[in-house]
């Protein structure tokens, strides 16, 4: 192995030290492991919520995001949002929806194969599991916001009602309309995931930086 | 040196494992998310009431302001409906000479929404679809338009002698068609005429499964809508009855496997289908057995004398199993193009058996088990009862008592008899409850009767067998009644309409012509307690009789199942404009309109189209909120749609008139529903520049 190399991987774990010490070793790994599925199964649940109360709707009105659909809702929601000049949903994070399931089996690899490597720069390959959640609240944010802020000045209603931003979370209104919104069990399972991996990386460095200081010294001596 | 953190095969086993896990407690957890926000906005579920002594004051207050004592509040409490409540019950009834069916919500009697049958009737868009609108045109009778019916007896369809809440079937007297209605959207979707007869009486009744509807006739006729003189009646004139063939899974009518029966010309009333120990029968009355033929002009005794002279008349014991056996073995002959089984062969093959009855009765009423048959005296103060075991067993022994004019045999009445039960003046219609208690309108009294069945209800009460219980008077003038699902397998003993024909002095006076009365009685108390407890004008037509139903049987659409949806055919239609399609195109003097409507607009909003142009209008509701429904119409052209959510309409209409027509939406639909419009533009003739050149496209501008 070059020095390179196993400086970029870090030390393999010899098997006697792993049948001595098997949970400090294991501990990272089913971590991250815990962390991948999460993530993986995170994609079959909603991460976003919107009810919208009107008197006229008395069953409320609903919308709800996975992060590669919008379901519920929509065409009813499309078509009130038409009065006020607001483009369909379905124009909003076009591109974020058609890879967000690709990126999300690209971080779930990342995470795997960083569980294999037991240097530093494993970090590099988790942060995107880890930065994912506060990512979707940003993009969400930056599309609620150019949406709401973007209506289209000649729509019936836009003489009444002006450019706004949407509350992202918890209670807004527009119109005779309130809104709340909430974060759903898919984002949870996504914030999960990047706590176990954050978790993981602690034990994950405990397990693996004296074997890795051990490697830099048996190089540097030798 | 060996490094291996485990073996791969674990890790992926252990993997799938836990995805599987977590996907399970993550869907559980999720359903109870999803129930918890959705139940933030449920109704709320009203605490105990406990009175206060400050409460019941200013109840008594309200109540001796009002002149209202006891009773009166007991019954305001039974019927009145907070606002958001729904009502238990759905009553169907036939809206009389309104050509409607009326749905009313009980206890609290409020108009639900009327249906439109025989009677175009503008706000459900029935009958104003352009020239050739496909409802008038199934109105038509010998290309004659009749818009009219006289609705009679509403069926709801049943399994098993229960009803299902799936389709609704309504008799039109007047002009012997049936309708049948789809209770998933509440539409009329089929108009039947009978081919032998102009006027019927006895439809519509179900059998057990719906397998047929029975249509029986009233005023004999030459069958087939033909001619002979009176003088010839006995000879020419015939009754009928005919068995419509239901198709479930089309939800029509097979007329192609439907037949009558020939009946002598006695004037057949209501009919009703036996059901459990009676299935595979029916039952119809008659009156008019005199064969009076009138004339008064002439001194002849009029109708009313000459139909009423004997004591007895004949209820009708039909077999339709074999009628059924009969029509499939061919043996029926064809009367203006339709199968008919005559009266030799009704005889010849055991189907047809008369039994006396008293006298010019009206209905005849099956018990929910099917044992016994009520038939209501109208000129005699009982009600007899007829034992379906006698009927059969006399039947089997031909114990008969001779026969009538036609060959029919007649079985004897004490042979086939179970019990009178004397009720009073005018007895008229029959309907149960689940404590072996039988209600019977009388009509010259203008009473309620409450009576007592014998046999295997004998034990459901405290009273003794086959006895008058209680007469609750009514205002006045009672025809039918109805129990709640009170001529089913399974009554429920809830609640009672009695179907006041004279409302007199009831309600404010509404000029000479005055409204009907449905009135509520509370029938869930045993014996002599029987309340009055609401009254409801109705003044939309007189209503006959009406079926109630059980509110959650019903498997009502809240908007249709997708846009684009042909209610004709309860199915998505391939011609439906989808959003982005619009346009008008023309061929020749052919214009083709494809429209979507959503709120608020039409799009396109201008149609130009030449003077003697044929204009075809496709127009679909794209919508799917619950009842987000727009109205379509232009105005001079006689045009005027319902599109409810996800419906779509196609009308065509000869531009012959040169002008300028607003079209707009007639439902209020949005804050902008008067901006919901557009311009249909008819270039005059004189002024078009130069002839329309042939299969050119002009389509509108799409953003």
């Amino acid at each position: 192995m070059s020095g390179f190399l196993s400086t970029l991987i870090g030390p393999r774990v010899p098997v006697e030290e792993l049948r001595a010490h098997r949970v400090r070793y294991l501990t990272p790994t089913l971590l991250f492991m815990a962390a991948r599925v999460l993530l993986l199964v995170s994609i079959f649940f909603p991460y976003w919520h919107m009810e919208l109360e009107a008197p006229q709707y008395p069953d409320g009105l609903y919308l709800t995001a996975y992060v590669n659909h919008l379901t519920e809702d929509v065409k009813e929601i499309d078509g009130l949002n038409h009065y006020i000049g607001m483009r369909p949903l379905g124009e909003a994070a076009a591109l974020e929806r058609a890879v967000a399931i690709w990126a999300i089996i690209a971080m779930f690899l990342l995470v795997e194969v960083a569980a294999f490597i037991h240097s530093k720069w494993a970090v590099l390959l988790a942060i995107p599991a880890i930065t994912f959640p506060i990512a979707f609240l940003v993009d969400l944010y930056y599309w609620m916001r150019t949406f709401g802020l973007n209506l289209d000045p000649e729509a019936p209603l836009s003489s009444s009602v002006k450019p706004f931003v949407p509350a992202v979370l918890g209670e807004g209104g527009i119109g005779q309309f309130k809104t709340y919104a909430d974060l759903g069990t898919g984002y949870w399972l996504a914030v999960g995931a990047a706590l176990l991996t954050v978790v993981g990386f602690y034990f994950h460095r405990r397990a693996y930086r004296p074997l890795y200081l051990r490697m830099k010294q048996a190089g540097a001596a030798s | 040196m060996k490094t291996k953190d485990h073996h791969p095969r674990v890790r992926t086993l252990l993997t799938v494992l836990a995805t599987a896990g977590a996907m399970l407690a993550c869907t559980a957890l999720e359903a109870g998310a999803q129930e918890s926000r959705r139940r933030r906005r449920g109704t709320e579920e009203a605490a105990p009431v406990a009175l206060t002594p400050e409460q019941v004051n200013q109840l008594t207050k309200i109540a001796n302001d009002r002149k209202l004592n006891v009773d009166d509040l007991l019954a305001s409490a039974k019927t009145y409906m907070p606002s958001g409540r729904h009502d238990d019950y759905v009553l169907f009834s036939s809206g009389g000479q309104s050509g409607q069916i009326f749905a009313i919500g009980v206890p609290s009697m409020r108009l639900l929404r009327s249906i439109a049958v025989f009677t175009p009737e503008s706000w459900q868009g029935y009958g104003f679809a352009g020239d050739k609108d496909p409802v008038l045109e199934s109105l038509k009778i010998n290309g004659k338009p009749v818009n009219w019916g006289d609705t009679h007896h509403p069926a709801l369809s049943e399994t098993k002698g229960d009803y299902d809440g799936q389709f609704l079937f309504i008799g039109d007297k007047a002009n012997a068609r049936l309708g049948v209605i789809d209770l998933r959207d509440w539409e009329t979707k089929q108009i039947v005429k009978n081919p032998l007869t102009i006027s019927d009486h006895g439809a519509a009744f179900v059998t057990p499964n719906t397998d047929y509807v029975i249509e029986g006739g009233q005023y004999a006729t030459v069958l087939g809508y033909g001619y002979a003189p009176p003088e010839e009646y006995k000879k020419m004139y015939r009754g009928m009855v005919t068995m419509w063939k239901f198709d479930r899974t089309a939800g029509r009518i097979d007329t192609a496997n439907s037949f009558a029966l020939e009946l002598p010309p006695y004037w057949q009333d209501l009919a009703d289908a036996g059901k459990l120990a009676s299935d595979g029968f029916f039952f119809i009355n008659s009156f008019n057995s005199e064969m009076a033929v009138g004339g008064i002009e002439k001194g002849n005794p009029p109708f009313e004398a000459g139909a009423s002279k004997r004591d007895m008349d004949y209820l009708h014991i039909i077999d339709w199993k074999k009628a059924e056996s009969a029509f499939k073995a061919g043996k029926a002959k064809k009367i203006n193009d339709f199968p008919v089984l005559m009266l030799d062969t009704l005889v010849a093959e055991g189907i047809l058996h008369f039994a006396p009855e008293p006298k010019s009765p009206h209905g005849v009423d099956v018990t929910p088990n099917g044992q016994y048959m009520v038939v209501a005296g109208k000129l005699d103060p009982h009600v007899t009862i007829y034992s379906i075991e006698k009927i059969k067993s006399a039947i089997a022994s031909k114990t008969h008592s001779g026969t009538d004019e036609y060959g029919v045999p007649v079985l004897d009445f004490d042979a086939v008899m179970e019990a009178q039960v004397e009720l009073g003046l005018g007895p008229l219609h029959t309907q149960f409850d689940d404590k072996g208690y039988a209600y019977t309108s009388l009509f010259l009294d203008s009473a309620v009767a409450r009576w007592t069945l014998g046999g295997e209800y004998d034990k459901l009460n405290a009273e003794q067998p086959w006895k008058l219980v209680q007469k609750t008077p009514v205002q006045y003038n009672i025809g039918h009644l109805c129990a709640a699902e009170g001529d089913t397998v399974s009554p429920d003993g809830n609640y009672l309409i009695s179907m006041s024909k004279w409302s007199v002095d009831r309600f404010l006076p509404t000029g000479p012509l005055l409204p009907q009365n449905f009135q509520l009685l509370d029938i869930v108390q045993p014996g002599t307690v029987m309340p009055v407890i609401y009254d409801s004008p109705i003044g939309v037509g007189e209503p006959h009789y009406c079926q109630m139903i059980k509110a959650d049987k019903l498997q009502t659409w809240k908007v249709y199942p997708e846009i684009g949806w042909d209610a004709h055919k309860q199915r998505i239609s391939p011609d439906a404009p989808k959003k982005g399609d619009e346009g008008v195109t023309r061929e020749g003097n052919k214009v083709l309109v494809k429209m979507t409507a959503v709120r608020s607009h039409f799009f396109p909003e201008h149609v130009e189209v030449n003077e003697g142009d044929v204009v075809t209008w496709r127009i679909v509701a794209a919508e799917t909120a619950q009842d987000a429904t727009h109205g379509f119409c232009i105005g001079g052209y006689n045009v005027n749609l319902s599109l409810e959510p996800g419906e779509y309409t196609e009308f065509t209409f000869v531009a012959d008139h040169a002008g300028t027509y607003p079209f707009y939406c007639t439902e209020f639909c949005s804050a902008l529903h008067l901006e919901m419009m557009g311009y249909l533009h008819v270039k005059p003739k004189a002024g078009a520049a130069a002839p329309a050149p042939e299969a050119t496209t002009e389509t509108a501008s799409k953003k």
